[in-house]
């Protein structure tokens, strides 16, 4: 009824292949971005900006990232949080090493510069595979942190230890420092989340995403057939890093502004990325967008809910959050083990035939 | 005996003693992961959910005491006595069972025949629940656990002394070991005897094993799959109460403690995540690998505190070479 594909003919090949090929989603997507674009940057302030929109499009790009690797490519990578902190130093390095260096150029540079490192800790998984490469990206995660800790050239030599985001432009407007306006910063995340957002949805469905998902259903079989296991492989990495690289240089650069790498981009950060994907669904770019919304708003809402109005302890709604995070978790994986991505699937399949299933 | 060569050989037998407490907590990964193919991600917090109960229900705490006062407005803190601590422990053994029986009838029962991937993610789930139970169950301040000195020493406090002296009349050097490594060593070892001998000589035990190697042929000859799991994640929990104590008492009861989960992984690497002996050595191996090399190496020339990752370093190297760990079964894939 609400959702029908009736009367949507393609006639080329190319509407055929569309990313949207039912009027309906297309429609959709284009209001939705419209909104995002042209009515939001109007309407933003300083606590939706800083505490829901922009952390929500940063994690969406990491979530994409992630969502790569393992949804798409089923490499389990725990060094999420490894791979951020790579992207957040480069950014940095670049920002303060060339400071008429545009801030576009600087956070793509960090995607390239975490892509790199990413190939390389991702050598071994032609190797390991499955639990023993989960827990070898490990590796990658306690050893980023520990440099970035430990070698004061990352840091620039700076007493505190800490990184911190000179003020910079891009087309005169000031998008990191502290005297940015909440739309500026919004705008500049919008434009990087929607653009990995189409990078990847037309990456997995064209011939590469195809070989990721040979290696992922079955490894020795893909090989048979022609995929190169090393190529796919090194390349959902180096793509997935460069995604991870982007977020961790945008979480740093406009989200934080100042950084001190064990808290920030600690295990902590790797886990709440992959449960973003879990919870999204894995192998899906939509998915990656609802996993992120949903881990951002729970915090916030369990803390309106807790604090605001019940008037607990935050420290008890601390360790609530944690409770109904893992509980949640674990309710999703029984009883839909491909996350919202799936229900939104089947929400549209009961759509279809509302309000007269046969 | 030159200065500096003693001073490796002190750092490589207090690696060895941390490398026994790292073999603890890969031990009930792999008393999980042999019997029932999940890779138990939540054994560390186990861990620390054992002692905290353990230390709650030493000193007469109300659990969520903190829960109850803020939503009833009352002022609950405690019951108002102490629990001998050997009775303490039997509890907290009850507890840990009962907790091994809801994961099993809530959580995994209804994951049957999933991908390992997906158990692997519903056990970090489970690390999250139970971090956040533990805490609103118990507080989450730094408590101090002390099993011993209720009950006077367990060892003789001058053991170390004793070692010290010995060595130093032997070697004109004396080597200082913690009182606590020592202890933990003796339990074990204890524990894994007793480990051995429960899944060699008794029936569960060989119900258990028989589960590892085929749970369909076991399931045929009328093995409950339900109850050896329910036992094996008991047995898990068992050894978290005991790696709980072990480090509790070494650093106290906190959030860090779920972290040695963390350690532990290298080690299951190392030793191949199926194999009990696996986990011992790899244990033995990582712990006075990274005792070394941060005294030799990381230390002096890296800038210190390279305990974090060497560990993971050396097992990554490590598995290029040998993909399924010292002693785990080859890996035969086929299509």
């Amino acid at each position: 009824m609400f959702y029908r594909e009736a009367g949507d003919f393609s006639t080329t090949y190319a509407e055929d292949q569309q990313t949207f090929p039912i009027k309906f989603d297309r429609y959709r997507y284009y209001v939705v971005l419209f909104i995002a674009i042209f009515v939001i940057p109007f309407i933003i302030n300083d606590y939706w900006a800083n505490s829901l929109l922009v952390p929500f499009l940063i994690y969406a790009i990491a979530a994409i990232g992630l969502n790569i690797l393992v949804g798409y490519c089923g490499q389990v990578s725990l060094g999420t949080g490894g791979f951020m902190a790579v992207g957040a130093y480069s950014c940095y390095k670049f920002m303060t090493a060339f400071p008429d260096l545009s801030m576009f150029v600087s956070v793509l540079l960090a995607g390239v510069v975490t892509a790199a490192v990413g190939v390389l800790f991702g050598l071994p998984s032609l190797r390991i595979k499955g639990f023993y490469l989960a827990v070898a990206t490990l590796a990658a995660q306690f050893f980023l942190v520990w440099l970035f800790n430990r070698v004061p050239w990352f840091y620039n030599y700076s007493a505190s230890g800490q990184i911190s985001a000179p003020e910079r432009d891009t087309f005169g407007i000031l998008i990191t420092g502290p005297n940015t306006e909440a739309w500026a910063t919004y705008l500049f995340c919008l434009i990087f989340t929607v653009g990995s957002a189409l990078v990847a949805r037309n990456l997995t469905r064209g011939s590469v995403g195809r070989k990721w998902m040979a290696i992922r259903d079955m490894d020795i079989a893909a090989e048979i057939i022609g995929v190169n296991p090393l190529r796919a492989k090194l390349t959902a990495f180096a793509v997935s890093s460069f995604f991870i690289g982007i977020a961790g240089a945008l979480f740093f650069s406009i989200y934080l502004g100042a950084v001190e790498v064990g808290e920030v981009f600690g295990i902590q950060k790797s886990f709440l990325v992959l449960f973003m994907i879990i919870i999204g669904g894995l192998g899906s770019i939509f998915g990656s967008f609802a996993g992120a919304a949903f881990l951002v708003l729970l915090p916030v809402a369990l803390k309106v809910v807790g604090v605001d109005w019940l008037g607990w302890p935050t420290d008890i709604v601390a360790h609530l959050q944690l409770v109904i995070v893992g509980g949640l978790i674990i309710i999703f994986l029984i009883a839909e083990p491909h996350g919202i991505a799936q229900l939104w699937r089947v929400a549209k399949e009961k759509l279809r035939l509302w309000p007269f299933p046969h | 005996m030159p200065e500096q060569l003693a001073f490796t050989i002190e750092v490589f037998l207090n690696g060895l003693m941390a490398g026994v407490l790292y073999a603890l907590v890969a031990l009930g990964f792999v008393l999980i992961y042999k019997a029932s193919g999940i890779f138990n991600y939540a054994q560390g917090v186990m861990a620390l959910f054992a002692a905290m109960t353990l230390v709650g229900i030493q000193n007469g705490q109300v659990p969520f005491s903190h829960l109850i006062n803020a939503i009833f407005g009352t002022d609950v803190h405690s019951f108002g006595w102490s629990v001998h601590s050997g009775l303490a422990i039997v509890f907290t053994v009850f507890v840990m069972i009962a907790l091994a029986w809801m994961v099993q009838k809530f959580v995994f029962r209804h994951l049957v025949g999933q991908e390992p991937i997906i158990l692997f993610m519903a056990t970090i789930g489970l690390a999250y629940f139970l971090e956040g139970v533990a805490d609103l169950m118990w507080g989450s301040e730094i408590k101090s656990l002390n099993v011993c000195a209720a009950e006077g020493a367990c060892l003789p406090q001058g053991i170390n002394m004793w070692i010290d002296e010995t060595t130093f009349t032997a070697f004109g050097y004396g080597f200082f070991i913690d009182n606590l490594d020592i202890v933990a060593s003796i339990v074990a070892a204890i524990l894994v005897i007793g480990l051995v001998a429960f899944a060699q000589y008794t029936k569960q035990g060989r119900a258990m094993r028989a589960v590892a190697d085929d749970h369909q042929a076991a399931l045929s000859v009328g093995v409950s799959l339900n109850f050896i799991w329910v036992l094996v994640w008991s047995l898990a929990g068992f050894v978290a109460l005991v790696a709980g104590i072990m480090w509790g008492a070494k650093s106290g009861v906190q959030f860090s403690l779920s972290l040695i989960a963390l350690k532990a992984l290298p080690v299951l690497m190392l030793g191949g995540f199926t194999s009990i002996p696996g986990a011992i050595v790899g244990g033995l191996i990582i712990g006075v690998g990274e005792k070394l090399f941060e005294f030799l190496i990381g230390a002096p020339f890296l800038g210190g505190a390279t305990e974090n990752w060497f560990a993971y370093m050396l097992a990554l190297l490590f598995l290029v070479f040998r993909p399924q760990g010292l002693f785990g079964e080859k890996i035969i894939e086929r299509v």
